[in-house]
């Protein structure tokens, strides 16, 4: 089923000059998604079965939602994952994001995302495939220099 | 201050290369093979193309997943959205795409 792995698994990793307990904070905390996260803050507790809501700024509008399955900080984080910014996305059922941390020597880490568990998600699995590339360059553009990316 | 030049250099280093730009290809064709898989496309031993995908990952162009006995390669283009949002966007968009039209319009027409 070669042409399921790529709709249905993705995974992205970048390197970041800051520690694991820094990409965790940038993960986590509101104030640092709003400023990369497509605007939006994201609210949980963090801890496993908690459920989390990404937000847009004002929060006017739910953008993600999803529940916490599995949390390990500041090393592995694993949600359910489901896109309510798109009636298409919103209807179909949860996938699943693992967000992984690793020392990747003298202050670098290396963050990797796997969003998986999208077989039965086609349009969150062609809509996310772009968002986590800008995602992931503007935290790590973020935490490297404290500015989001310029534009 | 330049905070990313060991990063774009390690991503421009990784790109010189043909070898590794036509593995890049094959996983934007389709993403998540092994290294038995991308060794059929490339006239190479397994060795060497073990050597340009450990060059690909630590420049962070290619992730790599556990599958059961296998160790899947995916693209993963955080470093060319970099380069893109370093290099392009913020400098020469405009211009590089009216060039790149105007290559693709020229060779519309001899084609």
């Amino acid at each position: 089923m070669t042409t399921m792995t790529e709709q249905t698994t993705q995974v992205y990793s970048v390197f970041i000059r800051a520690t694991p307990q820094q990409v965790w904070d940038g993960i986590t905390k509101p104030e640092f998604t709003a400023r990369y996260f497509y605007g939006s803050v994201l609210d949980s507790t963090w801890e496993k079965g908690a459920s989390f809501t990404g937000w847009a700024e004002d929060r006017s509008q739910q953008y993600v939602d999803g529940e916490v399955l599995e949390s390990d900080p500041p090393h592995k984080l694993v949600t359910t994952w489901r896109a309510l910014y798109d009636p298409e996305t919103a209807a179909e059922p949860f996938s699943r994001v693992t967000w992984e941390i690793e020392a990747a020597g003298e202050h670098v880490t290396k963050l990797t995302v796997v969003h998986d568990e999208l077989e039965a998600a086609p349009k969150t699995a062609a809509n996310v495939a772009g968002g986590w590339s800008y995602i992931l360059s503007g935290l790590k553009t973020l935490l490297e220099t404290g500015e989001p990316l310029g534009n | 201050m330049m905070p990313d030049m060991d990063d774009d250099d390690r991503v421009f280093r990784a790109l010189a290369d043909p070898t590794r730009r036509h593995l890049l290809d094959l996983l934007y064709e389709r993403d998540g093979r092994s290294l038995t898989e991308l060794e059929s496309g490339l006239e190479m031993t397994r060795f060497g193309v073990m050597k340009h995908l450990r060059v690909l990952e630590a420049a962070g162009l290619v992730a790599t997943r556990r599958s059961g006995r296998e160790k899947l390669h995916f693209l993963s283009p955080v470093p060319i959205r970099l380069i893109h949002d370093r290099w392009i966007d913020k400098y020469t968009e405009r211009r590089v795409s009216a060039l790149a039209d105007l290559k693709t319009t020229l060779e519309e027409k001899t084609a």
